[in-house]
Order: C-alpha cells, then structure tokens, then sequence
C-alpha cells in the first residue's frame, strides 16, 4: 500500500517519475540550458543562456508578517512565476488558517487540493489556494505531509474546504483530522484505491466493485 | 401529535420510515430537473426539504488523472468536456493557465478574438440557464426562444473552427484559425438582433407573477454565506458582492472594455435570474466594442512545437459562465503535466445547495437546482 515502487509501464503512463525534491523545495529545473537539437548542425552553437530561477526566494511585508507570527512553522516563502505561496509546517496547520483568514483578510479558499511526490519523505503537498476581496490578492499555502499524517480539516474556517477535502481524501488518501463527514465523493464508497496517487496506474481499476456492481467483467 | 413532530424532527437526525417523522426519498440520478446524473437525497417532513445530501460522480471520467498522461497540447480538447455548454470558457482557462507556466502571452488579436469568442459562449451558456430553468419551473416557452438564439451563436462557432459545442477553439499561445471573412458581420448582426430578443424573455418572466412566486425568497444565500461555502460567479453577484474576475484580475482583453457588474441584494433565485439576465446584456456590449476594433497581427505567439515549461508550478482562474474556473499546473519540466487540478464552479457551487433547500418545498428544490446553473461533466470531471 504505501510503496513506492514504479508502477507497471504502460504505454499510456510511460512518463519519468518527478526528480526526488527536500520537502521545503519545489522540483529544480532538470537542466539550466536546453542541448542543442541533434538535427542541427549549425556552425555556431547557440550561446548557453540560463534560464532565470523560476523560483526565488520572497521577503514582503505579507512574508513578514508571517515570519514574525509562526516563526519556524513557515517553513519558506517563495515565489513562482510571480504568485506568492508559503510552505508551511502541518502541524500548525489550523493556526495558519485561521490567522490567514482572521487578520490577513484571506476570506475565500478558493481551491484546495494536493499533489504526489511518491518519492519524497514527506509524501504530498497540500495546496490551499487563498483569495482575499479585500485586497485583491492571492496567497497558496503549500503543507508537505506525511502519508500516515492526517493534517487539520479546514472545513471550520471555511465550510467550503467541506468537499474539497473529501475530494482529496478520495484521490489521495488523506484523511483530514475533525472533517464532518469524511467519505469519499465522486467514486463509489466500496471502491478501494486512490487514482490520483503515481502509484495508481491510468489503466488501473477495482475490478471485484465492477464486477459485483456492474455486472460486466471490466469497465474498459 | 404535531407538535410532538415538530419537535422531534430537528433532534432526530437519522431517523427512517419507521420513525414516521422523516421520509428519505431519492431525487435522481435519472431526473430531467436535475441537469444530468445528479442524485440528491431528500429528507422530508411531509413536502418539507429537512436536509439532503447530494451524491455525485456518476460522469466522474478523472480527467485529472487523463492529464499526466497527455502532453500539454493534447489535454486541451478534454477540457471542453467539463462544462459542455461552455467549452470556449474552459479552453481559455486552460490555454492561459499554460501561457503562464511558460511564460509566454497571445498576440492582442487572438486576446481580442478570445474574448469575442468567451462573451459569445457566456450568453450561449445563459441561454441554456435560462430555457431550462424556465422550464424546470413550468414555463414551456423561454427554451425554444432561448435555444433558437444559441443556435446562432454555435452557427458562428461553427463558421469559425468547424465544431459547434466541444469546439477547442483556442490554442496553447493564441488561435489557430483566423477570423473568417464576415466574423465581425456575423457578431454584430447577432448582437443587435439579442437586444429585442432579451426583451422578449424580460416580457415572459421578469413580471409574470408565477415566476415571481416561484423564484422569490427561494433559496436565498447571503453574502457571508457565499464567501464561506466558495460559492462564485451570477451565485455570489446576486448577494450583492461586486465582484468578477474580469474585473478584479482581467485577463485575455477584458481591461479594454466598459461594462458593469450586475448585483443583486436578496440573494434568491429571482435576483440571480435578473443577475444572469444582466450579464448578457453586458456580453452582448462587450461583444459589439471588440468587433470594432480587431487588432492586426499574428493570431498564435512563438511557444514552439514541444512544450517543456520550466519546473514549477501556476495557478490561473477565469470568470467562468458559472463562477471561478481554476487550473493549478505543476510541471515537473517534461512535455506532459505532472498534476493538473480543475477547480470546478460546479462542483463548489453545488456545494451550497443544502443550505439554500432547507426549509423548503421539494418542488423548489428543482428550482434550486436551476439556478445554481450546474452542469455535471463538470462536477464529476
């Protein structure tokens, strides 16, 4: 269950794996300059340009703030493409959120969702992505968890976080600790599996729920 | 005895048959009211909605999970399967979302034509609202007026990239197809014939007053109620906040153009019929200011063949017809997305629907469900 092994190839899921990253890190550009094309043998190679860091460091007064407030439970602040986003310890996952809505004026969660690095110690990445109307702006809260950890339902500061969560629980298996109703939501509740996890083949399916449900031998 | 059950069925939660204070009955999945395969459970005390519960999933098809396996180009198409009656509006979020996370922009002419293309399918998708939410109410006429309107709009669709409804009109860097001769012909004969035929449905509905009794004070969602629960778009709007993305965050060519946020102040069906009467109204004159004034140029940005965004991540939303259309991207540096997330306006509208039925009669649940303008392709992805 908690594996980490390749699953099977696919023709469908032959794509590389995503390079092990430290949980504090979004993934490092594969390469700074991309090789020349094999086809052109031009007599002048093009002039190795590094690509500017996609991710950098960011210090504002929003960062600041955080800084001062949660001190090592930020865990970094950072900057992607020019959209903020903080990671944050999951332990303090609740104080953040609260914080974040109370004093930040962060009162919409418009998203929240969760990404898979199979690979890192710490397994997901939740994403919250917060709007303010107030300030027009908006922050994503980045908590690296681990795959036995069940992090802090959001459902009390922002009742939306209601089926996002059990979206997520039934995609990826998070469990969220305080959720009013955790089940699953958009596949049936018998169905055993988590699709959106890497380990989940495309092909992949609970063929005994198919078979015993739906009467046919495969839903392919 | 009545007292007695008036008293008991806000302590009993689960109660059954048996208990003969509270009846559970299924409203779908097979229901014509219920826009697809929506399944929601009712809980009644005689033909009082106590609380329900919606079960979803039935078109869940994990578009996300199709996503890793597509390189950026071929996951475009699948995104017009979400919300079918507004696939433009959901190619835009996609294509821009990508822009992003390379780093690139369209030309000005394709923005210019993007837009004309997203306010066309934001009034086609409110004309499908509207003919059938009208007729989940009782009236018959508005879906044949509203649907012979669409057609003019698909027709233009059509002209323009060869599909009427999953049309994947948009490219990842701008448009594929120039404009065809007559483009603007076509926008502006359609906009200035819309203007009397909005009149004609104001004429069938706005006053009638069994309209009026069936949409008044139903569902009704406050301001406050809205932020909490996520719910966006005509939803939010019609509880008075001013707010849309077009205007708070522009993106494609929105900051070029006059128009207003309608609002509302009651929060209920009514307002959000009115709110949703208005926006086509601006559609339709942010239509007629693009068309006159096309920008010249190339209609597709340099973004190459093979797409390898840089590794990292992007999160983008649009107005869509519905509410916040959101695409979160990670790209891990390949040709194909490591995760795509879709954040539904659907799917978190939908969320509000048992806050706005309880209480109610199970005949206005159709109702209820009408307005909140849900299509389950996209619910369910």
């Amino acid at each position: 269950m908690a594996d980490e092994s390749k699953p099977p190839q696919s023709p469908e899921s032959s794509k590389p794996e995503a390079p092990p990253t430290s949980p504090a890190q979004p993934p490092a550009p594969k390469s700074a300059a991309p090789p020349a094309p094999p086809g052109a043998a031009k007599p002048t190679p093009p002039p190795p340009k590094a690509p500017p860091p996609v991710q950098v460091a960011l210090e504002n007064d929003l960062t600041k703030r955080y800084h001062h407030r949660f001190g090592a439970a930020i865990l970094d602040a950072l900057e992607d493409r020019k959209q903020p986003y903080l990671v944050i310890d999951s332990a303090q996952l609740a104080d953040i959120a609260r914080y974040s809505r109370d004093e930040e004026k962060f009162d919409l969660l418009e998203d929240y969702t969760a990404v898979d690095w199979p690979r890192r110690d710490k397994r997901f990445d939740l994403i919250a992505i917060l709007y303010s109307f107030p300030h027009n702006t908006r922050l994503r809260l980045k908590i690296p968890i681990a795959e036995t950890e069940r992090p802090a339902s959001l459902v009390e500061f922002w009742p939306t976080a209601n089926w996002l969560e059990r979206e997520i629980f039934d995609m990826f298996g998070i469990a969220f600790a305080g959720h009013p109703d955790l089940k699953r939501i958009l596949l049936p509740d018998e169905w055993q599996g988590h699709p959106l996890r890497k380990d989940y083949d495309i092909l992949r399916q609970d063929t005994a729920w198919i078979r015993e449900n739906l009467g046919i031998e495969s839903g392919q | 005895m009545g007292n007695a059950l008036q008293q008991e069925d806000t302590t009993k939660k689960n109660s059954t048959l048996l208990g003969a204070d509270e009846l559970v009955i299924n409203m779908g999945p097979q229901h014509p009211s219920t826009h697809g395969v929506l399944r929601v459970k009712l809980k009644l005390d005689g033909e009082r909605v106590r609380a329900t519960e919606c079960v979803i999933g039935y078109l869940h098809r994990g578009v996300e999970k199709i996503a890793e396996h597509r390189t950026y180009q071929q996951f475009a198409p699948y995104v017009d399967r979400m919300d079918y009656v507004a696939a433009v509006s959901n190619g835009l979020g996609y294509c821009e979302t990508v822009e992003k996370l390379l780093s690139v922009e369209a030309p000005p002419r394709a923005r210019v034509i993007r837009t004309i293309l997203t306010e066309l399918q934001r009034i086609a998708s409110h004309l499908v609202w509207l003919g059938t939410h009208a007729l989940d109410i009782g009236a018959l006429t508005p879906l044949f007026y509203c649907f012979r309107e669409r057609e003019e709009i698909l027709k233009i669709f059509e002209k323009y990239c060869g599909a009427r409804l999953t049309t994947h009109a948009f490219r990842i860097g701008g448009l594929q197809y120039e404009a065809y001769d007559g483009f603007e012909k076509d926008v502006e004969r359609f906009c200035k014939n819309f203007e009397r035929r909005i009149q004609d449905y104001v004429d069938l509905l706005t006053g009638n007053s069994i309209w009026i009794g069936r949409t008044r004070n139903v569902g009704v969602l406050s301001a406050a109620d809205c932020i909490a629960l996520g719910a966006s778009g005509p939803v939010l709007r019609a509880s008075g906040v001013k707010w849309d993305l077009r205007k708070a965050q522009p993106y494609a060519a929105y900051e070029q153009y006059q128009f207003d946020i309608p609002t509302g102040t009651n929060g209920d069906t009514y307002d959000r019929y009115m709110v949703r009467m208005e926006e086509m109204r601006q559609s339709r004159l942010i239509c007629l200011q693009a068309i006159e004034k096309i920008p010249e140029g190339p209609i597709l940005g340099k973004v190459g063949k093979v797409l390898k965004p840089a590794a990292g991540e992007v999160y983008h939303s649009i107005e869509a017809p519905k509410g916040i259309l959101g695409y979160y991207i990670v790209s891990d540096g390949t040709t194909q997305p490591y995760r795509v997330r879709i954040r539904p306006p659907s799917f978190v509208n939908l969320q509000a629907l048992d806050k706005m039925v309880r209480g109610h009669l199970v005949a206005d649940v159709v109702a209820i469900i009408g307005t909140l303008d849900i299509v389950l392709g996209e619910v369910d992805r």
